[in-house]
């Protein structure tokens, strides 16, 4: 049931790297979600300095559930996924992206864009490693559907 | 905030008072045109997510190299831009990451990450942004990140 959409994806990420240039250009901020939602832990400086995290977090929420009432094209949510999978997996990717600086988005769109050979370094291990456990644990474990 | 900001010559944009308000609109505009893309790449998606990672399956889905190629295109053109200027519009100074060190806990950190993306095919922004799609899974993997990345703040003080 998947299929290669390339044109809705490179739009999607036209929009992406909009948003990440609005936070950039406004409030000289990096669209790094772990790093938005990892300053929150604690919110240094207090909640008035640190609210546009929540402001930014919030629209991702609002911005994807807008898009799909109205246009409605989304796949149903998956159901019938391990839970124990989906709690290491949450924890792993929260620890990981806590010491390592930034996710997808941190290490992988904004730091790219800027040329960052840390994050060149972050993206080819994380994309790697995502690649290689997926394999495994689909192919070879066969603990994920 | 606002003294500083006084202080070195207030953007012209923000004449006075509560430039954290004007702060707060634009995080949240920069978030809903993030969340919109996000959804309309089928990101939200991990099954989608998951058909990328999975090269050997006989089904791979290259639609994730388009998202991350528009959106590290785009950016890499208007952060070269941006970075002519000398302040945003909303605040005295860039705030750009200042570490560029390639150590343990980056190629650590990267790696424990790949293995939880590859696990579930969940990544933070796809996760967060899928709160307002009715998806069950987000009980267990959100409360788990939320507590790693919390986790891996403690170990780094």
């Amino acid at each position: 049931m998947v299929h290669f959409t390339p044109l809705s994806a490179l739009a999607g990420g036209l929009l992406i790297g909009t948003g990440a240039t609005l936070l950039l250009g406004l409030n000289g901020r990096i669209a790094g979600v772990s790093g938005v939602l990892g300053g929150l832990m604690p919110p240094v400086g207090g909640w008035r300095t640190q609210a546009w995290r929540v402001a930014f977090l919030l629209g991702l929420v609002l911005g994807a559930g807008a898009w799909v009432a109205m246009v409605g094209a989304h796949p149903l949510p998956r159901t019938g996924f391990p839970i124990a999978v989906l709690v290491v997996s949450g924890l792993l990717v929260g620890y990981g992206t806590g010491i390592s600086g930034g996710c997808t988005s941190g290490h992988g769109v904004c730091g790219l864009a800027r040329l960052s050979v840390r994050s060149l370094v972050a993206v080819a291990l994380f994309l790697g490693t995502a690649i290689i456990t997926t394999g495994v644990a689909r192919h070879v474990l066969r603990i994920i559907p | 905030m606002s003294e500083q900001a006084q202080a070195v010559g207030t953007p012209p944009t923000v004449p006075n008072a509560q430039p954290e308000l004007f702060q707060l609109g634009a995080a949240l505009l920069a978030g809903v045109v993030f969340g919109v893309g996000l959804a309309l790449a089928q990101m939200t998606d991990p099954n989608k997510v998951l058909a990328f990672l999975d090269v050997t399956g006989g089904a791979w889905d290259a639609s994730l190299l388009f998202v991350l190629g528009g959106a590290a295109g785009l950016s890499f053109a208007t952060f070269w831009w941006l970075r002519t200027r000398s302040a945003p519009l909303l605040d005295v100074r860039f705030h750009f990451p200042t570490l560029t060190a390639i150590d343990r806990r980056l190629v650590l950190g990267s790696i424990l990450f790949g293995i939880g993306w590859g696990l579930a095919g969940y990544c933070p922004g796809p996760a967060i942004a899928s709160i307002s799609l009715g998806n069950g899974e987000l009980w267990w993997f959100l409360p788990s990140l939320v507590l790693g990345a919390w986790w891996a703040r403690r170990a780094s003080k």
